[in-house]
């Protein structure tokens, strides 16, 4: 029964990721025909990012590995779409963005926790360098990895 | 158009730079154009808020340089459209007056308007809220301070605020109807509460951007980016833990 409604849970928090990605999209004027597919790279991420932390990764590995799978989409959809990478990719990166680390840091820094607040502000720096890596690496991939969505799926 | 003959790659340059395209995709797409039109010696060299560019046309040679200060909306729509009418011009599809003046379709592309943006910001925070654990009433709340906030973001645009305060302010308004409305007994989590309304906020575009011009060996653009997504973070969590303080000793540590 736990099992089944993780399950339930996991697929609500993706499809919450979803809509909040096309929020998102709407707010950096997105074309309106693109929308959907910001929502599908920003529900991907997200189900990488829970899936892996169920696996028993931490924050920051979530972080990498859902990049990757994010960054990996806009690619596909890039080609598929013939529209630049970054209309989909900054959209469904949102959810990644270490905006709780941001928090965390300026509350326990203005609150006097000096040591949390330190702890809090470098994980959010290394939110930011694993999403940095992630998207990184596979804007380095040579381009025939992301032509043919339909077979690699 | 008797104009320079760089005058289109150069305004395309321009719309795309102000969208906030990245580095490569503005020169990329730049030198592509001149390519097509045939413009000899065409040189570009492209910062986060600048173009030199040179091109030889009858043995004269022209140089432009543009200067706008960052921080301009993010417009993908309009990236897409230049995108587009970039492969169009190189496909040899336009002659260079046409292409102008689809250009300058391109540029008045409308924004999304503001009433659906502020539904957009509200519904992203409500979100935000119950995915980074908050509850139902967390994510109601995170709607309503969702909402204040891009109505408070339109006007401050509209005002001409600097982006720093911009920043600082915005967090510091969203931080205090999150309070408030914890204070009043709404909601269960006053830190999630907060993390989804300051969502809208976080430099996702300067870091997504910056890793991108610095994978593309663009060192100089990519780290001005980045120390902008630093700032603003920095910015936020000023805004956001000097409201927290200040309501805590007001209320005498009922925040804690």
């Amino acid at each position: 029964m736990t099992g089944l409604s993780a399950i339930g849970n996991g697929a609500l928090q993706v499809l919450v990721a979803f809509i909040s990605t096309i929020a998102f999209a709407v707010i950096f004027h997105a074309p309106k025909k693109e929308l959907l597919y910001t929502g599908l790279t920003g529900g991907a991420g997200w189900l990488v990012y829970i899936l892996a932390q169920a696996l028993g990764s931490g924050t920051v590995a979530a972080s990498f590995l859902a990049t990757l799978a994010l960054a990996w989409l806009s690619r596909v959809f890039s080609f598929s779409r013939r529209a630049p990478v970054t209309v989909f990719l900054i959209c469904g990166i949102f959810p990644l963005v270490p905006g709780a680390g941001i928090y965390y840091t300026g509350y326990n820094f203005f609150m006097g926790n000096d040591a949390l607040a330190l702890e809090k502000g470098l994980e959010t720096i290394k939110i930011a360098v694993a999403i940095a890596l992630g998207t990184g690496i596979v804007q380095s991939l040579p381009p025939f990895l992301f032509h043919r969505p339909a077979k690699k799926r | 158009m008797p104009a320079s003959p760089m005058e289109l790659p150069f305004r395309m340059g321009q719309v795309l730079l102000e969208n906030g395209a990245e580095i490569s995709r503005v020169q990329e797409t730049m030198e592509r154009v001149a390519r097509a039109y045939d413009i000899g010696g065409f040189d570009v060299y492209v910062l986060t808020n600048s173009i030199f560019a040179t091109a030889t046309q009858d043995g004269v040679s022209h140089s432009t340089t543009f200067r706008y200060v960052p921080g301009a909306t993010v417009h993908l729509g309009r990236i897409m459209a230049v995108n587009q009418l970039s492969r169009e011009i190189a496909g040899g599809l336009h002659t260079p007056e046409e292409a102008l003046s689809r250009l300058e379709e391109i540029k008045n592309t409308p924004y999304s308007p503001l009433p659906a943006r502020v539904l957009c910001c509200a519904a992203g925070s409500a979100a935000f809220s119950f995915l980074f654990g908050g509850g139902w009433v967390d994510a109601i709340v995170a709607f309503f301070c969702g909402i204040v906030l891009e109505l408070y973001l339109d006007f401050a645009s509209k005002k001409g605020m600097s982006k720093f305060l911009t920043n600082l302010s915005s967090s510091a308004l969203v931080t205090l109807f999150g309070a408030a409305f914890f204070l009043m007994g709404l909601g269960d989590n006053m830190d999630k509460i907060i993390i989804g309304s300051i969502i809208r906020l976080v430099p996702g575009v300067a870091l997504t951007n910056s890793i991108r011009d610095f994978f593309s060996g663009d060192y100089l653009s990519g780290a001005i980016r980045m120390l902008d997504a630093f700032l603003v973070g920095g910015c936020i969590a000023v805004g956001v833990g000097f409201v927290i303080k200040a309501l805590s000793v007001l209320t005498g540590g009922a925040l804690l």
